[in-house]
């Protein structure tokens, strides 16, 4: 658009952002940045402000922090129009309009799509309905289940050991709560960090007085006269009484709205090109339509290619600015989002991180530490190449692992480094369980073809 | 102009403003004259070093000191001598992790999250107390009469050293700060006989004092350190005799010269100085920014390749001496706009100043408010405060490099 056009939206064009999250305020503030002087809207399902989700799985379950404090810092004014508590129910991309659930509809001439996930629900509704049956997403889900174990709950249940799980259960214990943890993979963190990982992560639970139970599913919630929940059946046939229960089964992906729209929208997420901008349903990619966070699915060019659909804090953040920037730039200006994945947790005092993509790994060794004392530095290998590491209580490395990510460098490390111990000096399978057998919903999603490599190497958990 | 830069950086002549020579240093991001260190002068080189685990920062790692003029000297706040264990400063994981963590429990969080914010209202009134004492307004030597004494003291508290045996202790680390900062006419052979015998009685007088603390433990780090927490965290006495004296050297050394360092800086900026004697809360920023601009250590003399590693496509020898010039990458227009430029304002400060990576600034946390409080207090209270002498005389060492003096005159002090 070398005609102007452009000049013209930055002056005064109608840019709406659908999601009021993490990703949606980043972008909104990255707009203003670049010189966005037009009219901004911002919708979100919630009645709250944008606010911050990492939080409400440890300091707020620890009653350290109450779930109404999270508000997400600002980093500037962004002088929009607030459409707050009501979800975004449709789009029009002909016309260039929102839909709103209350009837309304909202024009634009470039839209922002950032409407994230959320809780996979217990698949039973009427179950799902019993009081003190829980999921933990959202801020209210935070205070709810934060208001709950003030109560002192005699027992807890949570359903599945993956990161959220785990730091649930690992507050539950430092408030002396009796937990029970339940996991149908054979481990905890099983399907971000395979099966070595998962047995230090096992161990954690066992010896911080977790009742973990691996390789079960619950099979029914049961509730009492009061329509409260008071136990659970397990797939083993085993019986536990509990009186609070959080469902902890991964996440969904908001993208029901978009159905029927044209756009490129399923229960994977969005597909979106390098440069955030969506793919409609026949594959082409769109001019006006824009995604970032949890919601999206890009190629990345360091992983073969393949569609990389990441729920990782720093993801949100990076790839918001990389779609905000786009929105506002000619084609030839355009950057791509190519953020090497990175999360962390923390849990049973233990502070964990990864860089890049363990999941993707077939083998890994532990480099530096010793896993026995729980402080050690994992890298995971892919075909001959360093794809991704994880540490525990040893972050301070990390980042010459990623750089060794991005450089592409050969597996299993050829030197040596310091704090290499003995179960260090050679690689073994890293025990990812196989994909084709559900697990809870994993962290990191892989699918789709690379244009180098026709195999799909993964196909995404589901429950 | 390379040839011979390492002994320009060194040479005492350029102390004042070593800063044109790093600009030449960086000409040649690595550096190496032949026989000496190889030296890293860029930000993002010494950024990506400081985590990498092929780097040894174990003494006994290193085969070629030939040619490197500071092999032998302790830098960075070492000094602790062979009579003692070495310190977790130059140890490597996992002896480096378990001493570190030990030493942090009754420092920091999680474990005591709010030991150093608790001292505030100490640090508050060690300030107040020596700037109440300053005397003649006229002349006074804020070296000497301030940014000395304030650390010593504060460490002394933090340790767990009763009040009366704080003039001994500051006797003590004054004589061995001296021998970290070597004299050229002095006698060397003497120099090292004096700080020999002030570690000696130093050494003795903590051991004393931990051997109390276990049977009277207080609330202080001495007493927690030297009470031990769970199976195998447990110092041994030497291990705790070599921290303690870590924390006294590299707690005070460093301190001294950030202070300096500022007051110096914010007195050819008096706008800076006016702004923050407005705004208190100026501090925080303005620590960082000089946390870069004028860093107390200049650089890491002690990092050593395990492995043959290759750098922007030198490849340096296993075993080499490397430095590190962290005061020369917080300079770096690669990474900092207009890095020459003293500016408190400056939203994008990620300096090298404290290092990073598994060794850095263990201390940072008190430093920082140490800085953070004394320069507003110094800014609040000096009435049209002006340098006597600038660039003041600075102190022998290259490493930890700051004024020795810094005489300063103003027409009153504020009550």
């Amino acid at each position: 658009m070398p005609d102007g056009s452009l000049d013209r939206l930055k002056r005064e064009g109608r840019i709406v952002v659908v999601g009021a999250s993490l990703a949606g305020l980043r972008a909104a503030e990255t707009l203003r940045d670049k010189g966005f002087e037009g009219t901004l809207t911002m919708i979100g399902d919630e009645p709250y402000e944008p606010y911050d989700r990492p939080p409400l799985s440890k300091q707020v379950l620890l009653g350290k922090a109450t779930a109404e404090h999270t508000a997400l810092p600002r980093r500037r004014e962004i002088d929009a129009e607030w459409r707050l508590g009501v979800p975004a129910s449709g789009l029009d991309m002909a016309a260039r309009r929102v839909k709103l659930a209350d009837g309304d509809e909202v024009p634009y001439d470039r839209l922002m799509i950032a409407t994230g996930v959320r809780a996979r629900p217990w698949p039973n509704e009427a179950e799902a309905e019993l009081d003190g049956v829980f999921v933990l997403r959202t801020r209210d889900d935070g205070a709810g289940l934060a208001r709950r174990l003030d109560a002192g709950p005699k027992r807890v249940l949570v359903i599945g050991a993956g990161f959220t799980g785990s730091e649930i259960a690992s507050a539950c214990r430092e408030r002396g709560l009796e937990v029970t943890v339940a996991e149908r993979g054979d481990a905890p963190l099983v399907g971000a960090l395979g099966g070595v990982i998962g047995a230090v992560a096992a161990e954690m639970h066992r010896e911080n007085g977790v009742d973990l139970r691996t390789g079960v599913m619950v099979t029914r919630l049961e509730g009492g006269a009061t329509g409260r929940v008071r136990a659970a059946h397990f797939s083993d046939g085993t019986t536990l009484e509990c009186d609070v229960v959080v469902v902890s089964l991964g996440a969904q992906r908001n993208t029901e709205w978009l159905a029927g729209s044209g756009l490129g929208a399923g229960p994977r997420g969005i597909a979106c090109d390098a440069g955030c901008r969506a793919f409609d349903v026949r594959g082409i990619v769109t001019d006006d339509v824009f995604v970032a966070g949890d919601v999206a699915r890009s190629p990345h060019p360091l992983f073969g290619y393949q569609f990389l659909s990441l729920e990782h804090w720093g993801n949100a953040v990076a790839q918001a600015e990389t779609a905000a920037h786009n929105m506002l730039s000619e084609s030839s200006d355009r950057r791509p989002h190519i953020w090497v994945p990175a999360f962390w947790s923390s849990q049973f005092g233990v502070n964990i991180k990864s860089v890049g993509v363990p999941s993707m790994g077939t083998e890994i060794m532990i480099t530096q530490g010793s896993r026995a004392e729980r402080r050690f530095t994992g890298v995971y290998g892919y075909q001959g190449r360093v794809i991704g590491a994880v540490t525990f209580d040893n972050c301070r490395w990390l980042q010459f692992y990623e750089q060794q990510i991005e450089a592409t460098a050969p597996f299993p490390p050829p030197f040596p480094t310091v704090d290499r111990r003995a179960d260090g000096q050679r690689p073994i399978p890293a025990d990812f369980p196989d994909p084709s057998v559900p697990t809870h919903g994993p962290t990191i999603t892989l699918s789709g073809y690379s244009p180098a490599d026709r195999r799909m190497t993964f196909t995404p958990a589901g429950h | 102009m390379a040839e011979g830069i390492l002994k320009q950086i060194l040479d005492y002549s350029n102390r004042a403003n070593p800063y044109p020579l790093y600009e030449e240093l960086r000409k040649t991001p690595v550096f190496h004259d032949g026989t000496g260190p190889y030296v890293i002068s860029t930000y993002h080189d010494i950024q990506s070093l400081l985590h990498d685990p092929r780097l040894s920062s174990d003494a006994h790692n290193l085969t070629a000191t030939a040619g490197d003029p500071l092999a032998d000297d302790e830098g960075g706040g070492g000094g602790e001598e062979a009579a003692l264990p070495p310190s977790f400063l130059k140890l490597d994981p996992p002896e480096h992790d378990r001493l570190r963590r030990m030493t942090n429990r009754p420092f920091g969080p999680p474990h005591s999250p709010h030991r150093i914010d608790g001292m505030r209202g100490d640090l508050h009134g060690i300030v107040s107390g020596l700037i109440d004492n300053l005397g003649d307004p006229g002349r006074i030597d804020l070296v000497d009469q301030f940014a000395y004494p304030f650390p010593v003291t504060m460490i002394c508290r933090l340790l767990g050293v009763p009040r009366e045996d704080e003039p001994r202790f500051h006797s003590w680390a004054d004589t061995i700060a001296a021998g970290l900062d070597p004299d050229p006419d002095a006698d060397p052979a003497e120099r090292l006989r004096v700080t020999h015998d002030a570690r000696m009685e130093l050494g003795m007088y903590l051991a004393g004092l931990i051997e109390e603390r276990r049977k009277n433990p207080q609330d202080d780090m001495l007493s927690e350190l030297a009470a031990g927490h769970g199976q195998d965290d447990t110092m041994s006495t030497m291990e705790l005799l070599s921290t303690s004296a870590l924390l006294l050297i590299a707690g005070h050394e460093t301190t001294v010269n950030l202070i300096t360092n500022g007051m110096l800086t914010l007195l050819r900026h008096p706008d800076v100085l006016a702004d923050l004697r407005e705004n208190p809360e100026l501090a925080v920023p303005l620590v960082e920014e000089l946390l870069r601009y004028e860093p107390p250590v200049q650089l890491l003399p002690q990092r050593t390749p395990l492995v043959d590693i290759e750098v922007r496509g030198v490849t340096i020898p296993k075993g080499s001496s490397m430095w590190l010039v962290l005061a020369s990458g917080n300079r770096d227009p690669d990474r900092f706009e207009n890095p020459d430029r003293f500016d408190p304002y400056r939203k994008d400060i990620q300096h090298l100043g404290l290092g990073s990576g598994i060794h850095s600034c263990f201390g940072a946390p008190l430093a920082r408010l140490e800085a953070q409080l004394a320069l507003s207090e110094l800014a609040r209270r000096l009435e049209n405060p002006r340098l006597i002498e600038d660039p003041p005389p600075y102190r022998q060492n290259a490493v930890l490099r700051g004024p020795r003096h810094l005489e300063i005159t103003c027409d009153g002090i504020r009550p």
